[in-house]
Formats: C-alpha cells, sequence, structure tokens
C-alpha cells in the first residue's frame, strides 16, 4: 500500500490507441476499500481507462503514471497485474476458438468445487465445457466475466458495464455476486477490495455503497463528486451540460 | 503366439498410444505386433474373433477376397510393397448384432533400428454390429529411424457402427504411410480419428471411405506438426447412393512443422449431404499449412459445404486470457490444447476422454 493509503493512483495519464488519443490528463486516486463509479457518453475513453490500468497492450501511454500499491505498474504485462490484484471484466470480450472456459478456470488455479459452486449459482454449469465466449448470449458473457474475475479475487476490481445488455433478473443476481465481491456485508474499515465501475444504466448502483462518482468527457474526467449526485445531475440535464459547467469552472 | 514380450522400459511408449499393458484397463480384445511379428492376439468377448491376417486367410479362404478390395494394390509402390509381402497385422470380424462397447485395442511397435513394418489389416463388422477400436503406433525410445506402412480395409455392414482410433507416436526419422478405405453399407456409420502430436519426417494419410444408402462417415485428423515433420494428410468421402452423409474435420497444428491439409467429399447421389472444416493455427513462421478442401458434386440435390480456416492465433484472444493472470505461453497452449480437444461426434466418452488426456499429456514439443 502506499504510504497514503491509496491503491490505485493515476497521474497525468495520457493515452493512444492507434493514433488516436483516447485519455488526456486523467487523474484518479482510489484508496483501499473505496469503489467508484465512472459514467460518460459512448466513446468518451471509459473501456481505454480501464484497459490502460488492466496493461492491455494496444494501450500506449504517451505519458503520466500508473501505481498500484504505491509501485509504478507502467511497464508491467497484464498478467503480472493481474497476480499483483487487479481484476477486469470486459464489456466486450473476445469469443476465444479452441479455449474451454474449464480448462481457463483450472489453469488460473482455482479449485474445481469453487468453481462449480458459483457457476451453478450464476447458472453456467453447462457453460464450463464450452469455449469462452463462443456462442453465447450477451448476458451469458456478462455472467461470465464476473464468474471469472470473482474467482480471482482482486483486490482492485474493474467492473466495466456488467449490467449492460442483461435482463433484470440477472442483473439482480450479477450485482449480489459483485456486492459479495466487493464485500459489501462488511464494514466499510474492514472492506478491503476497490472497484472502478462503469455504468450507463446506475442499477448497479443500489447494489453496492459507491463512495465516488466521475464524468469522463472526450479522455478526460470534467466532473467528479457523491456517485448518487453525479448520475441525477447526468439523468436531469445530460452529459452536455457537464461540458457547460466545465466551461463554466473554467471561466471563472 | 509369440513367446517374446515388450521390455518393461519400453511399455510406457505404448500407453502413450493408448495401449493398455497392465491389464488394468477395460479391454474387449488386444493385438499386439511388434515388427513384424505378431505379439500377442487375444480376446474376452465371445461375440468378435481377432487373428493375424496370416492366420485369418488360412482360416477363412473368403477373407483373401477382401484384401486388396478397397485398396488398390497398384494404387502406389506402398501398396505394391504390402501385397508382395506376407499378410501381417489383424484381422477382426465382429458378430452380426453385437455391440461390444468396450473397445478394441491394437498396437504396432518397431522395435529394431531402420526396421520397414508393413502390415494390412481387414476390419469386419457384420450388419448391426457395433465395435470401437484404438490404434496405437509407436517406436522403442532408442528407434529414431523406420517405416511403417499400414494397410487398413474397413467393412461396415448393414447399420453397424465402426470406430478406428489412430494414435501416432514416431520417432524424427520415422516415414509412416497409412493406406486405407472403408465401405459403410446401408445405415452404417464409420468414425474414423488420426491423432499425431509428437515430432516424425513424413507422414502420408488420406483414407477413403465409400458411403452407401444412409450411411455416414467421419473422418476427424488432429495434428500438431513440429519443426522438420511433414504432414499430407485427410480424408475423402464418397458419398455414393442416397441419403448418404459425410464429415471430414482437419485441425492442424504448425509449431514449424509442414501440413498439407487435404479433404475430398464427393455428393453423387439425392439427398447426399457433406461438411469439411480445414482449420490451421500457425504459431510462427517456420511452419506451413496448406489446406485443400475440395467439394464435388455430379447430382443436383447434393449439400456440400466447408469451411477453411488458416492464421495465427488472434492478439486479442491472447490478452483477454492474460488479464486472468497467466503468461502468454500458458494462454497460448491453452488455446491450441482447446482447438486439438475437438469433440467427435458419435464416439464413445471413454475414447474422447483418451484423446483428451493424451493431448493433455503431450508436451507439444516442450514449447508449450
Ligand atoms: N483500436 C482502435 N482504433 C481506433 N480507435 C479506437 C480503438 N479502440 C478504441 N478507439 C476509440 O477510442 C475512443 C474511446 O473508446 P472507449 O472504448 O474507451 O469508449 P467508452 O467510453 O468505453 O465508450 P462506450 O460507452 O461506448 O463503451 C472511441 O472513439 C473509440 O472509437
Ligand atoms: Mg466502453
Amino acid at each position: 500500500m502506499d504510504k497514503n493509503g491509496y491503491l490505485l493512483e493515476v497521474e497525468d495519464l495520457w493515452v493512444k490507441v492507434e493514433s488516436k488519443q483516447v485519455l488526456r490528463g486523467i487523474n484518479l486516486r482510489i484508496k483501499k476499500g473505496e469503489i467508484h463509479i465512472i459514467f460518460g457518453p459512448n466513446g468518451s475513453g471509459k473501456t481505454s481507462l480501464l484497459g490502460t490500468i488492466m496493461g492491455l497492450p494496444q494501450y500506449r501511454i504517451i505519458k503520466g503514471e500508473i501505481k498500484f500499491k504505491g509501485e509504478s505498474i507502467k511497464n508491467m504485462p497484464s498478467f503480472e497485474r493481474a497476480r499483483l490484484g487487479i481484476g477486469l471484466t470486459f464489456q466486450h470480450p473476445p469469443s476465444i476458438k479452441g479455449a474451454r472456459l474449464e480448462n481457463l478456470l483450472k489453469v488460473m488455479g482455482i479449485e474445481e468445487q469453487r468453481i462449480k459452486n458459483l457457476a451453478k449459482r450464476l447458472s453456467l454449469l453447462e457453460h464450463l465445457p464450452r469455449e469462452i465466449n463462443r456462442g453465447f448470449s450477451g448476458g451469458e458473457v456478462k455472467r461470465s466475466e464476473v464468474l471469472q474475475v470473482y474467482l480471482q479475487q482482486p483486490e482492485l476490481v474493474l467492473l466495466d458495464e456488467p449490467e449492460s445488455g442483461v435482463d433484470l433478473e440477472n442483473i439482480v443476481l450479477i450485482s449480489s455476486v459483485i456486492g459479495e465481491l466487493l464485500e459489501k456485508n462488511k464494514p466499510i474499515i474492514k472492506r478491503k477490495k476497490s472497484a472502478i465501475v462503469i455504468t450507463h444504466t446506475g442499477y448497479i448502483l443500489d447494489y453496492l455503497h459507491a463512495d465516488k462518482g466521475h464524468v469522463m468527457l472526450n479522455g478526460e474526467i470534467v466532473c467528479s463528486g457523491g456517485p448518487e449526485d453525479v448520475f441525477d445531475k447526468i439523468k436531469k440535464c445530460g452529459y452536455e451540460q457537464c461540458a457547460s459547467c466545465l466551461t463554466s469552472s473554467k471561466e471563472k | 503366439m509369440n513367446s517374446e514380450t515388450i521390455p518393461e522400459g519400453e511399455k510406457k511408449r505404448l500407453e502413450k498410444v493408448g495401449y493398455d499393458t497392465s491389464g488394468k484397463l477395460s479391454r474387449s480384445a488386444s493385438f499386439l505386433m511388434s515388427d513384424n511379428r505378431t505379439l500377442l492376439s487375444e480376446k474376452k468377448e465371445k461375440k468378435l474373433e481377432i487373428l493375424s491376417t496370416e492366420l485369418a486367410v488360412e482360416k477363412y479362404p473368403w477373407v483373401k477376397d477382401l484384401m486388396f478390395k478397397l485398396v488398390s494394390k497398384d494404387k502406389d509402390d506402398y501398396t505394391r510393397l504390402a501385397a508382395s509381402s506376407p499378410p501381417r497385422g489383424f484381422f477382426l470380424r465382429v458378430l452380426p448384432g453385437a455391440k461390444i462397447n468396450i473397445p478394441v485395442q491394437s498396437c504396432f511397435f518397431i522395435k529394431t533400428k531402420r526396421l520397414s513394418q508393413v502390415v494390412h489389416n481387414i476390419i469386419v463388422a457384420e450388419p448391426e454390429s457395433e465395435v470401437h477400436i484404438i490404434t496405437g503406433c509407436t517406436t522403442a525410445s532408442y528407434v529414431k529411424q523406420g517405416s511403417h506402412i499400414g494397410i487398413t480395409e474397413f467393412y461396415v455392414r448393414e447399420n453397424a457402427t465402426l470406430t478406428y482410433t489412430m494414435l501416432h507416436d514416431w520417432a524424427p526419422e520415422v516415414v509412416v504411410y497409412p493406406r486405407s478405405s472403408a465401405l459403410v453399407e446401408k445405415n452404417g456409420v464409420f468414425i474414423s480419428n488420426y491423432i499425431a502430436l509428437t515430432r516424425v519426417k513424413e507422414i502420408n494419410s488420406y483414407p477413403e471411405a465409400h458411403v452407401k444408402d444412409g450411411g455416414i462417415a467421419r473422418f476427424y485428423s488432429i495434428i500438431y506438426a513440429q519443426d522438420e515433420s511433414f504432414f499430407d494428410i485427410g480424408a475423402a468421402t464418397f458419398l455414393e447412393e442416397k441419403g448418404a452423409r459425410g464429415e471430414i474435420i482437419n485441425r492442424v497444428v504448425s509449431s514449424g512443422g509442414r501440413v498439407v491439409s487435404r479433404g475430398h467429399i464427393l455428393g453423387a447421389a439425392k439427398d447426399t449431404k457433406g461438411h469439411m472444416e480445414c482449420s490451421g493455427l500457425l504459431l510462427n513462421k517456420k511452419g506451413m499449412i496448406h489446406a485443400i478442401p475440395e467439394l464435388k458434386g455430379i447430382f443436383p440435390e447434393t449439400e456440400l459445404s466447408h469451411e477453411a480456416a488458416v492464421g495465427k492465433i488472434a492478439d486479442e484472444e491472447i490478452n483477454y486470457l492474460m488479464t486472468r493472470g497467466i503468461d502468454k505461453d500458458t494462454a497460448v497452449s491453452l488455446i491450441v490444447r482447446g482447438f486439438l480437444d475437438t469433440k467427435i461426434k458419435g464416439l464413445p466418452p471413454q475414447l474422447q476422454k483418451l484423446i483428451a488426456g493424451i493431448i493433455e499429456k503431450s508436451s507439444l514439443g516442450g514449447r508449450i
């Protein structure tokens, strides 16, 4: 842990994908046990931020720093970051010809009984011998992401729209599993897991005690505050208002 | 029978190709040939018969009529060599109506350096019968050079089911020329699986099936081609009568070897249906995979299709797996092993497991 108690510190992060600048000077600090929500319109760079923290190679860091537990992870491959305690549920995971879900979980070193128990709860028992995400329905893909990351038990959980495209019943199911992963039932000071959650619907907020909300626009975090406040404002006025709020604050 | 036995230290070579020497695994019959001698031919099941081909020809004059009926003597130099050699190998016959779920095992073992092993097998599944055969081919650990020429003729009679799973584990300087052909009679089912994952100099195998009324033939080839190896593999299926169906699946990985992956389906009658898949993964720049899927329709009401894809594993897939805390080599191995471990329709679970186990245990050249 960092001496100031931060699990994750992102400092002035500039990132390109191909030739496109997707992140422009992101600053974000997350303490142990904190849950942050990121809102933002399509294409604003939310997925890019999580992908960069996870270490996906298409996100090239042009400038800035990422520290996890006080140490720079900027040059670490993703599997080492995962071993240090970072986990990501993908918004759009690829389907993988050949690799079976159960075999992946096995090479991750997860005990068979734990796999079965959670798969059963997430109605994924029949999916275990199947190739990862191949022919899975939209909701099944999301459940399989939650299954994998739950079993990984990362300290920093990155959730990229875990509930989008999921029916209401399954949102309840997924949210309760995520709530458990994030130790929702423990008193705040005992919670060890931190998270960044991207959501458009906000449904998942009912199941988590989020600490902070941020709005991303065009690769920047333009606004931060209490998650409910931020979400209410977006619902009322839309993201455009965030932009004008930003200009007014700049004018000030 | 011969009093000679397989040396203790070499038994694990046999186990690696599915031949149980311990007697612990259930097998309905066993046939073992070492070099060009039959070491063992025994059965536990009354309703089948297993003999060396040599004895079978003596015992049943009609066996001779089944030889070189499906595979032409003059097909090539190898068939000519087999025709001019004494008839070695095994004869297996399953009696009408006998459903034998416990597999038959056979093994061809080369224990002498530079030996040329020439065999001719005749397999008959009589009407309404069912049989599952494992054939392992391997060399003694110290044998690096040699050749194996194997003719196998399959007779799948009406309503019979025959599965044949061939597991090869050769040495780097061995050349292998199987020549087989099947006749699948009315409503018969023939499934032929070929698995070769270790280094070998050259394997050239192109089995055929002639499928009659309502019959089914499926061929699966699972190949991992290492450096300095050359494979010319695949199968041909001739859908000759109404309602015949055929499937050819080639799953090929090259970590440096060269592979020609063939398939040919002929639709020659009403309501025939055939599908072929030639997929190949190239793990580096050294290897080559040449997929040649061929479909030929000579009757309008035939339905033939194929999918072929050759390429590398997508970076996106490897990157995804790596986010779960596994390194690149493990991610590649997971994809490759899964790719090879294809589900074979109609194969008993016990044999599917045997194949899965062999793929899982294989070092795949120690690369991944
Ligand atoms: N490989 C790529 N090549 C070019 N542009 C890319 C690539 N990947 C992402 N982008 C672009 O980067 C921008 C940010 O994408 P990102 O996926 O981070 O958005 P997002 O905020 O997650 O959006 P959404 O809400 O739709 O998921 C988008 O304009 C996107 O088109
Ligand atoms: Mg996104």
